[in-house]
């Protein structure tokens, strides 16, 4: 108990001290999972909108294998992207393998099918009546998809929000592409996970009290703009 | 530019049941004209035809300019004809930008918008409501704030299906007011689909009954 307690005093000293490493490691994070959420958002945003707006042979497919993406191993994208990037892989002539690129990459293919199935479900439950109601105000078609795109809004940020909630506390993925290389690609959950393999519990107790707060930070967001709009089915 | 409405010759059939049957009708003034028929006659399905937003099986629907010439079926033409529905589509934004909707996605300047907004909303009697969330509107002040956005757009041709369902006895008066009033301003023509009989002999000046298929003249006198 005596341990638990000197830690926890440990950590909250690097904390309040704003050690430069310890914030280092936090930049990156947030950099890391931000720009993986960005690049999903812009692509996953419209493919949302435009599953959730046009019917064409397939899409259920389409619908089914993002829905299983929402669930894919963190490891098991790690695995790939380090076959892909690995110097014999097809993409090694890119030297990607242990770059912050690397673990951008991993988050994004995480965070692409959360933020597109939820924001595909967000615009499927628009009520149909708002579309006819914008086209015959004379919206053009384009003008009828924003629209609906901002009726579905809510659902959609859930949607972003959620993404940032599984990317931010994944280990697996950016531990396999990104080599957890002090400094360069050393993030807050690979720290935790080296730093209690060797024992130094402060630091990684530290970056799990950040962890966490960003973490209920995320969830209490999620809950207004759930509570505000549209429901996504965030599970 | 004044436009005309021709129905021509339309067949429509659900089921394998004809709906309507060989119906051509001219709107051409700028009145009030109200169909009447009970539930199942077709009236939707006629009042969403004329307006565009479905095809009839055989014959035509389309609408001539001033010159009598046809006008073909693009945005511009959309932008000159509206349709409210029974069940209000409400945009989850304030009454304010529920109604300003159409004349932003026309690209006109926030002076005007702002105008123009205030000047309908005090029209049907909902000013006072303009900051507030629509979706928490009673169905009355729903229904009057579907008029109202769709009057902003000042189109020539305003369709409204069942304008008084789900509507209480106060605001029936109140639309029943504002479409007069509408009239008045002889700015549209107005063709409403209802079955209350009631509404339609206060608010129309051409009254029609879709029976078996066919539009019939109706004469309430």
């Amino acid at each position: 108990m005596e341990f638990l307690i000197e830690a926890f005093k440990k950590a909250l000293f690097l904390i309040i001290n704003l050690d430069r490493e310890f914030l280092e490691i936090i930049s990156l994070s947030l950099k890391v999972s931000i720009s993986a959420l960005i690049i999903a958002s812009i692509f996953g945003i419209p493919l949302g909108a435009f599953l959730g707006m046009k019917k064409f042979p397939g899409r259920n497919v389409v619908i089914v294998f993002l829905n299983t993406g929402m669930g894919l191993p963190p490891v098991v994208v790690g695995l790939f992207l380090y076959m892909l990037f690995s110097r014999s892989g097809p993409l090694g002539f890119l030297y990607l393998l242990y770059t912050p690129t690397a673990m951008i990459i991993a988050q994004f293919v995480l965070a692409f099918p959360i933020v597109t199935a939820l924001s595909q479900a967000s615009i499927t439950k628009v009520d149909p009546i708002i579309k006819l109601t914008a086209k015959t105000l004379g919206a053009t078609p384009f003008q009828v998809a924003l629209t609906i795109i901002k009726e579905a809004r809510y659902g959609i940020l859930a949607g972003v929000i959620a993404g940032l909630g599984r990317v931010m506390a994944e280990v697996g993925a950016i531990l396999i592409v990104g080599g957890n290389i002090a400094g360069y690609t050393r993030v807050m959950t690979t720290t935790i996970a080296l730093e209690t393999d060797k024992g130094n519990f402060e630091l990684a107790l530290a970056l799990g009290i950040i962890l966490l707060t960003i973490s209920f930070l995320i969830n209490t967001t999620l809950y207004f703009i759930q509570k505000k709009g549209v429901p996504a089915n965030i599970t | 530019m004044t436009l005309e409405l021709i129905v021509s010759k339309i067949w429509k059939i659900y089921n394998g049941r004809p709906i309507l049957r060989d119906l051509s009708f001219v709107f051409d003034k700028k009145e009030i004209y109200v169909i009447m028929g009970p539930n199942g006659s077709g009236k939707t399905t006629f009042l969403k035809i004329c307006a565009l937003l479905e095809t009839p099986d055989k014959g035509e629907v389309f609408y001539l300019n001033s010159d009598k010439k046809r006008i073909p079926e693009d945005i511009n033409l959309f932008r000159k004809i509206t349709y409210v529905f029974p069940e209000v589509g409400i945009f989850n934004a304030s009454v304010f930008d529920n109604v300003a909707y159409g004349l932003k996605i026309r690209g006109l300047k926030k002076k005007e918008i702002v105008s123009r907004v205030e000047e309908v909303l005090d029209f049907v009697g909902l000013t006072h409501k303009k900051k507030q969330d629509a979706l928490t509107l009673s169905s009355g002040e729903a229904k009057r704030m579907g008029i109202a956005r769709a009057i902003v757009i000042e189109p020539e041709f305003i369709f409204l299906d069942e304008p008084t369902a789900f509507v209480d006895m106060e605001n029936t008066e109140i639309v029943k007011k504002i479409l007069l009033q509408i009239k008045e301003r002889g700015k549209s023509t107005i063709i409403i689909a209802t079955h209350d009989t009631h509404f339609a002999s206060k608010v129309g000046d051409i009254i029609l009954k879709l029976e078996n298929g066919k539009l019939l003249t109706e004469n309430f006198a």
